[in-house]
């Protein structure tokens, strides 16, 4: 290559708190291509884009920019050195229209306004609100927003995350299209099959290091990213082992539709955002209402970890006493008559905080001051504690590193053993499969049952409504 | 005293000194003799004995009434800024009862007439908050508004079918001597203030010992989790919450008439209401707290009077010493919920 | 004819009475459209009413108008500081804001000019005919002849269209209002621009307590804007946060006033304290109806 490579980032350290998110991660991204960044959740992948985009400066390390070295302040001075991002979340504006979102993108200045036309003009709605557009589109509304201000380098974060596979197709080929046009593109994912749709090369990165410093992707295989991302014993997901665990399954519990739950299943619930399947679990765990007549529920207790731990599930102004309280303030164990023994609900709680190993300085800590594995394990440990015949997760290891991922992982297993029905919803359609016995679909609010053992490719159809 | 009560005292103290300081400053370059000004509010409010029970503590009760329902309310989040309208309704309720009670036992009648002001402070809020419920109407603006229309009806109520039988004055004649709250002595505090006393100390129990005081502070710190997670049924702990607050502020409303007005009139509260809020956030919604808080500031509204009596400042001066006092507290927390280890003002401590 | 001159001097008076209440509604407008909910615009409507009410005294109509300006943007930028610079609650800093006008007022006003003293004699605006349009027949001389801020008044509401809808940092101040996250991820300075929509708000307020002395009332009296601060509030709401709702809200507000006036004029018997209470309780049940189908931006208050 006799260009200089169109972004590179060397050496990079970062750490938040006293979690170190990189240890010295190289990327480089060289004009023209594009350059799939791949790990497992909580390698690092979006810190280092974030880097690259001016959010964080960086503890260490060094970055450049068509060779020459910058130093980042801000997202602007990214958009400046005309590089671009597309969020993880969705950044746009819900009251403002397709137009006017892109227009904020694009940015006060005049010079903008030629790109902002451009790009304005591939809209396909722009007069319509944002909170109206599907998911699929509102994901596109983010990539034109990243486009309105002229990129000349792309930072894709999980791009597909809220997609189906079909939708993945059209996001990519506009992706390749930006690359074919001259422009230079860092595709962050953790799904195989899109760095062969779509990568020229591939970068991996493992705890914060790059194990795998951009090989071309015809050279690679499933095989040897899964170990690179993995390490040694890495493999690709598997379907649950059916043979773990046959015959401790109990009574019935619920029932959606005309599907069965019965204690001691380990149920994973599969769907597509936006499809009805947050309220009919929710309707389940009994926080919300469901149509007339489809879900019923034997009576009993029903644990319920909400998606968002920090405004549904916690109160993190409070104690973890006061949030282990929280929703079984009459429980006779530390209540009677109305009154609270807080010295009981303490001890009860520091119990707790032993048996789940939740790191914290003492049951009067604020729930604040806890990591977001520590706090998830507390939701969980208060679900459990009221020993619920039912307990309904959504996204449980959503935002936790790989250890605290799979120690919930372990224990929502414990739960399933120890008799509890468990319904678990991921947007990780490799997580619902591995951890789930039973795989249930929800595809426009309609519940079905995928069949034993089945694979990605399978559920991915059903999740689309494809074949029913 | 735990170090968590700490900061927010010395929090609490400085704002006041600030504010003590801005109004000497200000006194100073508005060409009034600052120190002859300064000293004559601190006679008013604790210059005798008869100053600190008679001016100081009488002008407390109220304050305390107000503060105490204002905790509840901030507590969970739903700011009632209506203590105001509530306090003068339920002063013409009381003095309503008060002129019909005439036969009755003493106990019997006095406790109708704070029975009935209670009841009035509490429909008067009642609107808001079905405002409020049904249709989502923010409580600030609706139980401020109503402040006025409070006015207005005292207004009427004392140039109409209260006034008193001569139809001179703009007043109501006063209530039989059977509605009376007895006093202390000579002096002119009532026994309201045990009252006052009493309800502190139960509210503190409440907060910190029932279900309901945690399920308040639930809702006031996190109203989805609370919802979501602690099953609590926030519309109606808001709802209760700010009837509670009205009903209290209505109970300081018939206080003043049955113990120290024995009468209605107009002008009845000098900001009574709005000093409330500045004695719930001081004492950092802590029941105890705002009897401290509550003795301060009707030392200041006490010291007002004495001020303008004997050096010229206008009374009404004090707010502005209030003011800087919300504002004060208001900004340390800020920054320190932002910089330090800190816990907001609406929520409490033990 | 008298049915038209009836008409006539009350459209002119509820334009009138409606012109504090629109300069006012229309500064909350452009700060809440930013996110920030100020209750100190009272305290910015009286203290600019004094100022106005002592410069007017001192130098005429227009140093009155300037000095309140700049007071409300004094007031404001206090405000501002406090709830946004420093990010305490919004809601009790613009509480605790109007409290301290109302006391700074009453007491810069009862030390210089005592209790029962003199009323200050001031130069007031008076009337201003358009040419041409005043000779409208019924709503001429009621649309038309109006003293100058009343066009003030009515210039602000296109200009405030205009800039919030068609101009790219409308569009930036909009977005601090949906959802602050988003705008300075889009690398709008959202506190700097959250600050300046107050301060804006602020001269606005000012203004309007210039207006109540100037070309309504014609003098000073302690709380004269008797909560039409408050009402401003609910006229932004009841306008559902766009420029010609909120003229119309203050139109509806100026006539509930000027209907006071028009009742006592045709002899109806009801005590003066109703119409007293009249415009609050207009607010309140405008409010309810309005509240449920508004859009608020949606993070007003954060």
């Amino acid at each position: 290559m006799s260009e200089a490579p169109a972004l590179e980032l060397r050496g990079i350290v970062k750490s938040f708190g006293s979690v170190q998110a990189l240890r010295g991660a190289d990327f480089v991204l060289a004009p023209g291509e594009v350059h799939a960044l791949l790990g497992e959740n909580g390698a690092g992948k979006s810190s280092l884009l974030h880097v690259a985009n001016g959010m964080f400066p960086p503890d260490g390390g060094e970055i450049r920019v068509n060779g020459q070295r910058v130093v980042l302040h801000s997202p602007g001075d990214a958009r400046s050195l005309q590089i671009g991002m597309v969020h993880q979340h969705f950044t746009s504006i819900a009251a403002l229209t397709v137009a006017e979102n892109i227009a904020l993108s694009a940015g006060s200045h005049a010079a903008r306004q030629g790109a902002f036309k451009r790009v304005s003009e591939r809209a396909l709605a722009p007069k319509l609100r944002a909170d109206e557009l599907s998911v699929a589109l509102r994901q596109r509304l983010e990539l034109l927003k990243a486009l309105a201000t002229g990129p000349r380098i792309l930072l894709l974060d999980e791009p597909s995350a809220a997609l189906a596979p079909s939708e993945i197709e059209a996001l990519l080929a506009e992706v390749r299209q930006f690359a074919r046009e001259g422009g230079s593109v860092a595709l962050v994912t953790h799904k195989l099959p899109e760095v062969f749709a779509a990568a020229d090369r591939v970068t991996v990165l493992r705890q914060g290091e790059t194990v795998l410093h951009g090989e071309p992707v015809s050279t690679q295989t499933d095989v040897t990213l899964a170990e690179a991302m993995l390490g040694a014993s890495g493999r690709g997901a598997t379907p649950h082992d059916q043979n773990r665990r046959a015959g401790q399954v109990g009574a019935e519990v619920a029932r959606i539709d005309d599907i069965v739950i019965r204690s001691g299943e380990l149920i994973g619930v599969a769907a597509v955002e936006g499809n009805g399947q947050r309220e009919l679990l929710r309707a389940v765990a009994g926080v919300e209402r469901p149509g007339p007549g489809r879900v019923r529920v034997t009576p009993g207790t029903v644990g319920f970890i909400p998606e968002d731990r920090t405004t549904e599930g916690l109160i993190p102004e409070l104690s973890i006493t006061e949030n282990f309280v929280l929703g079984r303030d009459h429980d006779p164990l530390w209540s009677r008559r109305g009154r609270i023994d807080w010295g009981a609900a303490r001890r009860h709680t520091s119990t707790i905080i032993q048996e789940f190993e939740i790191r914290a300085s003492g049951p009067d800590a604020a729930v604040r001051t806890l990591s977001g594995g520590n706090q998830q394990k507390l939701v969980l440990a208060r679900a459990l504690h009221a020993r619920p015949s039912i307990l309904v997760a959504e996204n449980p290891t959503r935002g936790l590193d790989i250890r605290a991922t799979a120690e919930l992982r372990r224990r929502l297993q414990e739960a399933a053993d120890a008799g509890v029905a468990v319904l678990v919803y991921s947007a990780d359609l490799d997580e619902v499969i591995e951890l789930g016995e039973r795989v249930l679909v929800v595809y426009r609010g309609r519940v079905s049952e995928a069949p034993a053992g089945a694979d990605r490719q399978t559920v991915g159809r059903l999740m689309l409504g494809v074949g029913t | 005293m735990t170090r968590r009560h700490l900061l927010p005292l010395v929090t609490g103290a400085g704002a006041l000194a600030a504010g003590f300081v801005l109004l000497g400053l200000g006194l100073a370059l508005a060409g009034y003799d600052a120190p002859l000004a300064m000293s004559a509010l601190w006679r008013g409010a604790f210059g005798s004995w008869d100053a600190f029970i008679s001016a100081t503590l009488v002008r407390a009760i109220p304050l305390i009434c107000i503060g105490l329902g204002l905790a509840i309310a901030f507590r969970a989040g739903a700011l009632n800024i209506g203590g105001e309208g509530q306090f003068l309704v339920a002063a013409i309720a009381a003095t309503w009862v008060g002129l019909q009670v005439g036969g009755w036992p003493a106990p019997l009648a006095v406790t109708a007439v704070l029975a009935a002001a209670m009841l009035a402070g509490a429909l008067w809020i009642a609107f808001p908050v079905l405002l409020k419920l049904k249709f989502g109407v923010l409580e600030v603006i609706s139980t401020l508004l109503l402040n006025f229309v409070g006015e207005a009806l005292v207004s009427y109520a004392v140039t109409g079918p209260l006034q008193e039988a001569r139809h001179v004055y703009p007043a109501s004649d006063p209530i039989s001597v059977a509605a009376r709250l007895p006093v202390f002595g000579g002096s002119r505090l009532h026994w309201g203030v045990v009252l006052a006393g009493i309800i502190a100390t139960l509210l503190w129990l409440g907060f910190t010992r029932t279900a309901w005081g945690f399920r308040l502070r639930a809702v006031g710190l996190g109203s989805r989790a609370a919802a979501t997670s602690g099953r609590i049924p926030v519309r109606r702990v808001l709802g209760s919450a700010l009837l509670w607050s009205g009903a209290l502020a209505g109970l300081a409303g018939g206080l003043e008439v049955s113990g120290v007005t024995y009468n209605l009139y107009q002008n009845l509260s000098p900001g009574y209401g709005f000093t409330a809020i500045a004695v719930a956030l001081l004492a950092r919604l802590h029941p105890f707290g705002v009897l401290a808080t509550g003795v301060f500031f009707g030392a200041l509204e006490a010291g007002a009077q004495g001020m303008q009596r004997d050096a010229g400042v206008p009374a009404v001066t004090v707010s502005v010493v209030e003011a800087t006092v919300i504002l004060i507290v208001l900004l340390v927390e800020a920054r320190a919920r932002s910089g330090w280890r800190f816990r907001p003002a609406t929520e409490l401590a033990p | 004819m008298n049915a038209a001159l009836l008409a006539t001097g009350f459209l002119a008076a509820a334009i009138r009475i409606s012109t504090p209440l629109l300069l006012a509604a229309t500064g909350e407008l452009i700060n809440e459209r930013a996110g920030v909910i100020n209750l100190g615009i009272e305290g910015g409507m009286l203290a600019g009413a004094l100022a106005a009410a002592i410069a007017a005294a001192i130098a005429g109509p227009w140093l009155g108008v300037l000095a309140a300006l700049g007071t409300g943007m004094l007031v404001s930028a206090l405000f501002a500081a406090v709830a946004i610079g420093a990010r305490a609650n919004q809601i009790i800093t613009g509480t605790a804001i109007t409290l301290g006008s109302v006391g700074l007022t009453g007491a810069i006003y009862r030390s210089a000019f005592g209790v029962s003293g003199p009323a200050l004699s001031i130069p007031t605006f008076q009337a201003a005919r358009l040419p041409l349009l005043h000779a409208i027949p019924v709503l001429g001389p009621a649309l038309f002849e109006q003293p100058v801020l009343t066009y003030v008044g009515w210039l602000l509401i296109p200009l405030a269209g205009w800039f919030l809808f068609r101009s790219w940092w409308g569009l930036a101040l909009r977005a601090c209002g949906e959802s602050p996250v988003a705008a300075r991820a889009a690398g709008v300075p959202v506190e700097r621009v959250r600050m300046l929509a107050t301060v804006a708000g602020g001269a606005l307020a000012g203004l309007a307590g210039a207006t109540l002395v100037l070309a309504q009332v014609g003098t000073f009296a302690e709380r004269m804007t008797a909560g039409r601060g408050f009402i401003a509030i609910a006229i932004v709401v009841l306008g559902r946060w766009r420029p010609l709702g909120v003229l119309l809200a203050a139109l509806l507000f100026g006539a509930a006033g000027a209907l006071q006036f028009a009742l006592q004029a045709m002899g109806l018997a009801a005590p003066y304290q109703l119409f007293l209470a009249l415009p609050y309780l207009v607010a309140l049940v405008a409010l309810a109806g309005a509240t449920r189908k508004a859009r608020a931006p949606a993070a007003l208050g954060e």
